[in-house]
C-alpha cells in the first residue's frame, strides 16, 4: 500500500466515495436518500472523471439491480442508500448473493422502522447480518467507527467481494456518514482490476464456452448443491473476522458496541479508566463474520459484559451466541431518535460495574 | 439419388444451441429465439453479446442462445442491462421480457431505460398472459379474455384497459426505434426480423434504445390448437395492437 502524505478532512460519506474510487471502483448507481446523499453527489462528477459511470436511478430497486449487472460483467461496481433504500435493494442483494455477483453496498442507517427519522441508529443490524432478503445467504459486514475506518475498509469491501464472488456491506450510520474528520488516504497498488476473468460475462470473445450467471436451480438436487456451496464459503468467513480491544486486558465489565456507539463508548471507557474503574471495550469491525472466538475468550477469563446499541437489542443476540456456554451479556438500548453522549452512557455502565 | 440437385436451404443457426425445446406446441417463444440466434450470426455479434433474461417461461433463453447471460430478477431486466452496458459499453446487450415481466412488475425499469437512452435492445413478447405461473391476467390481455384471473373476461372498468407498449414507449425522449411485429405467419416473422435488426443496428451505432414488440401466441394458457392461437393473433389482437414502426429516428432525421 502507498501512503498519501497528504492529509484531508472529509466527512465518512465522502471517504467512503474516495475509498471505493481509489478501490478502482469504476461504476455508481444510486438513489437519493437522507443522510447518504454526500455519496451519489461525489460520485457524480468523480467517478466520471475516474473514466467510470454513473447513474442516478430511478429507484433504488433499480439501482441495486443496475450493480448486479456490472457486478455480473466483473467490474467493480458500488451502490448506497439508507434503510428504506435498502429494504428495497434487498431483492437485488439476495440475487447476488444466490448468483454469487460480487458488489459493494453501502448503508447509511437511519432510525425505522418504517420512514422512522433521518439522525443515526443502528435498527438494521439483523437485516444486515442475516441476509435481509428472501433465502439462506449472508453479507460480509464492515461496520465502520471512524471516518479513516470507513475509508480503509471500503477498499477492503472490494477487494473481499471479488474475492469471495458476494456482496459486501458497508453499515454506518447518520453520524459516522455526516462527520468530517481528517483522514490519510491511500490507494491499494495491487487491485486486479481482472477480477471476475474466470467467470464474468465478457461476451464469448476468442469463442471460448458461454458463460451464465444465475440464481435458478431447478433441477433436482441442484439447489442443495448450491447452497452447500454458499454455506461452506460463509463458513470460512470465520477467519476474517475482525474486532477492535480497548483496555479489555485487565477490565472487570466489556462494553460490546460497534460503529458509531462504539467509539461513543470508547470516549466513556477513557473517562471510566481516569476514576481508576476496570472498563473496556469490545467493538466488531466485521459485524458478519462476527468476532465470537475473540469475545468467548475474554468471556472465559471470566469477565462481565454489557452490550450497548442505538437499537432494542439486536447484535445483542450475536453477543449472546458468542459467550452463552459461559456468561450472559447486559443490555442497555439507545432508542432509535436520541442522539447518545458519552455521558449518557456513564449510568448504565457504573451500574453494571457495581453489579446493579 | 443425384448428387448435383441437392442444396441445403435452411439450418439451425450457430448462435443457437441444438437441443430439444421446453416450450409448448405453437409457442411462439422460439421463433423469437431463432431470429435473434440469425441476427447474432448474421451480424456477427455472439462473441460481443451479453444478454439479459427474466423470469418468465422464457427464462431460459439462456439455454437456446449460445452467448453469456446474466439472470434478471422479475421485471428487472432493463436496470440489469443498464448495469451491464454501463459497465462494458463495448459490447452488445439486449433483453427478452414478457408481457408480465415487462409491462407489469417491471413497469418502472423499462420506462427510465428507454427515457434514458441507454443503448440497448428489448425484445418484448407480448402473449397477453401470463405463461409460466399457469395463465392470469397480464397488463395487456385484451378485454373480455378469459384468463384464471379474470374469469368473467377482462372488464375495463375493473381491471382497466391493456397497455399498448410500444406506443408508449415510442413517446418517450431516449428511443431510437420503437417498433411492433408478430410472429403468426411468415409474412409478419420476416417482418419482424427486421425490426429486431433494425433495433440492433441503432445500438451498433450507438444511437439510442431500441425496442421491439412481438405479438406471440400461448396456445396452451388461451386453451386453443396452435393454428386457433395464430388466427386469434391476427383477428383480436393485431387490430387492437396494430403492427409497424411507431419510432424511428433515422426517418426522422433525429438523433437522441
Ligand atoms: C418477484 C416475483 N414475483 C412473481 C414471480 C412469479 N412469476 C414467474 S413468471 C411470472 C409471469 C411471467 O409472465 P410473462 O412475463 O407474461 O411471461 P410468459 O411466461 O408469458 O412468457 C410471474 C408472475 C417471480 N418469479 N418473481
Ligand atoms: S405456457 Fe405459453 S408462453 Fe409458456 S411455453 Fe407454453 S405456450 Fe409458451
Amino acid at each position: 500500500m502507498t501512503k498519501k502524505a497528504e492529509r484531508i478532512f472529509v466527512k465518512g460519506n465522502e471517504a467512503i466515495a474516495r475509498g471505493a474510487l481509489a478501490a478502482k471502483c469504476r461504476c455508481f448507481f444510486g438513489y437519493p436518500i437522507t443522510p447518504q446523499n454526500d455519496i451519489p453527489e461525489f460520485m457524480s462528477s468523480e467517478m466520471i472523471k475516474a473514466g467510470g459511470d454513473f447513474v442516478q436511478a430511478e429507484s433504488e430497486v433499480a439501482a441495486a439491480n443496475m450493480l448486479l449487472g456490472a457486478g455480473a460483467t466483473g467490474v467493480r461496481a458500488m451502490t448506497s442508500s439508507s434503510s428504506p433504500g435498502l429494504s428495497l435493494k434487498q431483492e437485488a442483494i439476495s440475487y447476488m448473493a444466490g448468483s454469487e455477483v460480487p458488489a459493494v453496498v453501502v448503508n447509511m442507517n437511519r432510525g425505522g422502522p418504517g420512514l422512522g427519522d433521518i439522525g443515526p441508529a443502528q435498527g438494521d443490524y439483523y437485516q444486515s447480518t442475516r441476509g435481509g432478503g428472501h433465502g439462506d445467504y449472508r453479507h460480509f459486514t464492515f461496520g465502520p467507527g471512524t471516518v479513516q475506518e470507513a475509508y480503509d475498509l471500503t477498499i477492503r469491501a472490494f477487494d473481499i467481494a471479488f474475492e469471495h464472488r458476494t456482496p459486501v456491506l458497508i453499515l454506518g450510520d447518520a453520524i459516522l456518514g455526516q462527520m468530517k474528520e481528517p483522514i490519510t488516504p491511500w490507494e491499494p497498488e495491487d487491485v486486479d482490476e481482472n477480477g471476475g476473468r474466470d467467470w464474468a460475462i465478457t461476451g464469448r470473445d476468442g469463442g471460448r464456452d458461454k458463460r451464465l450467471i444465475k440464481s435458478l436451480f431447478l433441477a433436482e438436487g441442484e439447489l442443495a448443491e448450491q447452497n452447500k456451496h454458499l454455506q461452506a464459503k460463509y463458513d470460512a468467513w470465520t477467519d476474517l473476522a475482525e474486532c477492535e480491544q480497548f483496555e479489555t486486558e485487565d477490565a472487570d465489565l466489556i462494553i460490546c458496541a460497534y460503529g458509531s456507539i462504539g467509539r461513543i463508548a470508547k470516549t466513556a471507557v477513557r473517562k471510566f479508566r481516569k476514576d481508576g474503574k476496570k472498563v473496556g471495550l469490545f467493538r466488531p469491525i466485521t459485524l458478519y463474520p462476527f468476532p465470537s472466538a475473540e469475545l468467548k475468550a475474554l468471556a472465559e477469563q471470566g469477565k462481565r459484559f454489557l452490550t450497548i446499541e442505538h437499537n432494542l437489542g439486536q447484535m445483542l443476540d450475536d453477543v449472546r451466541l458468542a459467550i452463552r456456554t459461559v456468561t450472559d451479556s447486559d443490555f442497555y438500548p439507545i432508542y432509535p431518535g436520541n442522539l447518545p453522549t458519552p455521558d449518557e452512557l456513564e449510568e448504565p455502565i457504573l451500574k453494571c460495574l457495581e453489579g446493579k | 439419388m443425384s448428387d448435383t440437385h441437392e442444396k441445403i436451404v435452411f439450418q439451425k443457426p450457430e448462435s443457437v444451441i441444438d437441443r430439444p425445446t421446453h416450450y409448448c406446441p405453437g409457442c411462439h417463444h422460439g421463433v423469437a429465439h431463432r431470429l435473434i440466434g440469425e441476427l447474432l450470426d448474421e451480424m456477427n455479434l455472439a462473441e460481443k453479446t451479453l444478454m439479459t433474461t427474466s423470469i418468465g417461461c422464457s427464462v431460459f433463453l439462456y439455454n437456446y442462445l449460445n452467448v453469456d447471460a446474466v439472470e434478471a430478477p422479475h421485471g428487472r431486466a432493463p436496470a440489469v442491462a443498464t448495469g451491464v452496458k454501463r459497465s462494458r459499453p463495448d459490447h452488445f446487450v439486449f433483453t427478452y421480457q414478457g408481457d408480465g415481466d415487462l409491462a407489469s412488475i417491471g413497469m418502472a425499469e423499462i420506462m427510465h431505460a428507454a427515457n434514458r437512452g441507454e443503448k440497448i435492445c428489448v425484445v418484448f413478447v407480448n402473449n397477453t398472459v401470463y405463461g409460466m405461473t399457469g395463465g392470469q391476467m397480464a397488463p395487456t390481455t385484451l378485454i373480455g379474455q378469459t384468463t384464471t384471473t379474470t374469469p368473467a373476461g377482462r372488464c375495463q372498468t375493473h381491471e382497466g384497459a391493456p397497455i399498448r407498449m410500444t406506443e408508449i414507449i415510442a413517446s418517450l425522449g431516449g428511443v431510437a426505434f420503437a417498433a411492433r411485429g408478430s410472429l403468426d405467419c411468415v409474412k409478419n416473422i420476416r417482418q419482424a426480423k427486421k425490426y429486431l435488426k433494425k433495433a440492433f443496428e441503432f445500438q451498433l451505432n450507438n444511437t439510442g434504445f431500441g425496442f421491439v414488440e412481438l405479438l406471440s401466441a400461448c396456445p396452451t394458457n388461451w386453451k386453443m390448437t396452435p393454428l386457433q392461437a395464430n388466427e386469434r393473433i391476427q383477428k383480436e389482437m393485431i387490430p387492437y395492437y396494430p403492427l409497424g414502426v411507431y419510432k424511428d429516428v433515422s426517418e426522422e432525421g433525429g438523433v437522441c
